[in-house]
């Protein structure tokens, strides 16, 4: 059994955590005892039906004011799949934690209340997917009880969505109407929807193809750690020098030619080696160790990839960057702490050269500096060399964090779009 | 040849290879590490996961235990047993020592419980040690306000959590940075679930204490829950003691932890139980969730595990 990841996205109130409720209650994820806990507290406030959103929004403050503040995580598994399901916030304000969410996943629901249409929110989300690449985008038409299951109101929004859509770089987008509060195409295709010929949505997660959303092309293991056990008891470790990390890329196998960066020296692999045995191949996601037939200096934050096969060795970034915080704004010569792969540099701000505007996509190229939930282009200069790819080839060589260093928080997403030596 | 094979990766091995990838980070980017090693299930398979982590190497960073001194004597044993296996340093931090110091007091009456005192144990002890991170064997799938808590969750100079400002945290890139006199949590097993838990124990041939296998034991009943009769807790006229033939889902303070009836003598018959089971583990056995809808969100900003 394999595992899908997917976050909700969409507006305030279009039903997200709802959506999440429902799935897990007609899926029989819920347990007798959470459900009752969500019917008395739907009870004692007179709520005439069991707010199923409650089953996600767990937090104090976010029961209060239904609302989602923060990404609420939650498992549910069918006789095909395991799913991990990012419940995220709709509110403006959350949307780093939207992006928190949704930067793990492998497919996205974003949620339409079909009364209101299109939003801006809406389409900040579909926005924020698709520079995230989140590889499936499924647009789930929600509320539908509330407009007679009108099939009109559905194309409408489909075509409305469909041309903003056409903007993004979505590969796959697949639109469902559906009723979150009444259970309409969620696990089983609704009769309150004679016309609509798609699959449920629980169908179209359990089928969604992702396996080929990995890159097994291009070889790339960041070093996370060297492991010496140099008072191993046993001599047979004496000198064991292994070099462990999650494969990001490619396939790896025993006897590989490799090349490893900084040192742009050439060796090959002597052996994959895990607890459980050595292994044969190393792919995304396996954690391993591998063992090299020469000694070379190998420290973290170093890269192992093909010689006829490498990152770009940068120094000068350019990144699409979305700002998560209002304390401070991004603007040129900020100097921040940037996270990529296993290393850790600084990073100049050198230029910002665009704000989007994400109702429009248009650019605003008079903005000079990013505030809280904006996201522009800009240009990065780092004090040593990070081994990136571009984001839409890798996810995890193409994307990095920013931490500020005066309060130590994170503050940036990146997303390479090209680099420089 | 990427068309013979198509390279998916079974759940286990995705959150076991997860949750490597997490422990190596810790064990890079901070300078006192420390594991929570209760002798429980979560946290035996995370010391599991540490051994595979750092393999042939021996773990590196120490073992720790917040002892409320009302343990069930298997779990003590299987603690101090398997951390000597694995040649690692255990910490021992005793709640007698805070209550003897006069840093809590200790409640009174039927329902005293040493549960909540061990929060100052516990960020007493880090202190104490200058533990910069703290992997915990928490996991989203068990109660509400964990659901919402980040892989690497940071901790104030207080201890304290604050649900309504998490860091961001991002693909595979966790944020390390602290001050001196923070820390952060660290929580593996996060994506887990209780059945992935007993799927791995069972793959991996992992021992755990016996109480999580069926077995008789004298017991009471309070709050529709089995609990053991101890020496530690207070019963009343109206809780007559019985045997019972039960099983533990979880393990924690003997005075709230309650046990299931179950004759599942075998990881197999628990599997079986717990995919047909219609009770979360935490509903149905401790006590500590029960008092109010936010409690477990509660003890968790004041620095509880
Ligand atoms: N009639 C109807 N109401 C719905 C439906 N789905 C959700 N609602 C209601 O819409 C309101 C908001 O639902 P939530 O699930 O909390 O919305 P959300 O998208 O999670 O909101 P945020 O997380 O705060 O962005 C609640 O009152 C729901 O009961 C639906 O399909 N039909
Ligand atoms: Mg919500």
């Amino acid at each position: 059994m394999d595992i899908l990841r997917f976050a909700t996205a969409g507006s305030v109130d279009d039903g997200k955590s709802t959506l999440i409720g429902r799935l897990l209650f007609d899926s029989k994820a819920i347990f007798e005892d959470q459900l009752e806990a969500v019917e008395r507290t739907s009870r004692d406030r007179g709520t005439e039906y069991t707010d199923l959103s409650l089953l996600t929004d767990g937090l104090r403050a976010e029961r209060e004011q239904g609302i989602t503040i923060d990404v609420a995580y939650r498992y549910f598994a069918t006789p095909r799949r395991k799913f991990i399901i990012a419940d995220t916030p709709g509110h403006i304000q959350y949307t780093r934690n939207m992006v928190t969410g949704a930067s793990t996943a492998d497919l996205a629901i974003i949620l339409i209340d079909a009364r209101k249409g299109v939003l801006e929110q809406s389409r900040r989300h579909a926005f924020l997917t698709s520079l995230l690449r989140v590889p499936h985008l499924v647009l789930a038409v929600n509320k539908m009880d509330l407009v007679d299951y009108s099939q009109e109101r559905f194309e409408e929004i489909r075509e409305e969505f469909t041309s903003f859509a056409s903007k993004l770089n979505v590969s796959d987008l697949t639109f469902i109407p559906i009723s979150a509060l009444h259970g309409d195409n969620v696990v089983s295709r609704s009769e309150n929807t004679p016309w609509y010929q798609g699959s449920s949505l629980l169908h179209h997660l359990e089928n969604v193809h992702i396996a080929s959303d990995r890159n097994l092309v291009d070889v790339r293991f960041p070093v996370q750690y060297v492991i010496r056990p140099q008072k191993a008891t046993d001599p047979a470790f004496h000198d064991y020098r292994g070099y462990a990390g999650q494969v990001a890329g490619g396939v790896l196998k025993p006897g590989d030619e490799v090349l490893h960066l900084p040192s742009g020296l050439a060796t090959r692999i002597a052996s994959i080696d895990t607890f459980d045995g050595p292994v044969e191949e190393a792919f995304p996601p396996m954690s391993v160790t591998l063992r090299l037939e020469d000694d070379i200096d190998i420290s973290r934050g170093d890269m192992i990839c093909r010689p006829n096969n490498q990152p770009q060795a940068a120094q000068e970034l350019e990144a699409m960057v979305c700002w998560m915080t209002d304390a401070v704004k991004l603007a040129p010569r900020s100097k921040l702490t940037i996270k990529h792969t296993t290393r850790t540099a600084r990073a100049l701000v050198r230029d910002v050269h665009y704000r989007l505007d994400v109702n429009t996509l248009h650019r605003d190229e008079t903005a000079t500096a990013l505030g809280l939930n904006e996201i522009g282009r800009v240009s990065l200069r780092v004090t040593h060399p990070l081994f990136v790819d571009e984001y839409s080839r890798n996810r995890l060589t193409g994307g990095f964090i920013l931490v500020e260093e005066g309060s130590n928080t994170t503050v940036g997403a990146g997303m390479i779009v090209d680099a420089r030596g | 040849m990427l068309q013979q094979r198509d390279y998916t990766t079974s759940q286990l091995d995705v959150l076991e290879a997860e949750a490597i990838h997490i422990m190596r980070e810790v064990a890079a980017e901070f300078e006192r590490p420390c594991l929570l090693f209760s002798g429980g299930k979560d946290s035996i398979v995370m010391l599991r996961i540490a051994e595979k982590a750092f393999w042939p190497a021996p773990i590196p960073f120490p073992l720790m235990h917040i002892d409320t001194g009302h343990n069930f004597p298997e779990v003590l044993e299987f603690r101090d047993r398997r951390s000597e296996e694995l040649g690692a340093r255990l910490v021992v931090a005793l709640v007698q020592d805070s209550i003897d110091a006069g840093r809590v007091a200790e409640e009174t009456g039927r329902r005293a419980s040493r549960n909540r005192l061990q929060t100052t144990t516990l960020l007493d002890a880090i202190e104490d040690n200058e533990f910069d991170a703290v992997f915990g064997g928490a996991r989203r799938d068990e109660e509400k306000a964990r659901a919402k808590e980040r892989v690497f969750s940071f901790r104030d100079e207080f201890g304290q959590w604050d649900p309504k400002n998490q860091r961001p945290e991002l693909w595979n890139l966790y944020n390390a940075r602290i001050r001196k006199g923070e820390h952060i949590r660290v929580f593996p097993l996060s994506n887990w679930t209780e059945l992935d838990i007993w799927d791995y124990i069972r793959r991996e041939g992992i021992e755990i204490p016996s109480i999580y296998f069926a077995h008789t034991r004298s017991v009471f009943e309070r709050d529709g829950m089995l609990l053991a009769d101890s020496e530690f807790v207070t019963r009343g006229d109206d809780e007559p003691v019985f045997e019972a033939v039960v099983r533990y889902r979880t393990v924690g303070d003997l005075t709230i932890t309650g046990a299931v009836q179950s004759t599942a003598a075998t990881v197999e018959a628990i599997i079986e139980e717990i995919a047909a089971t219609r009770l979360t583990e935490r509903g149905a056995t401790r006590a500590d969730d029960r008092s109010s809808e936010a409690a477990m969100e509660d003890r968790k900003r004041e620095g509880y595990f």
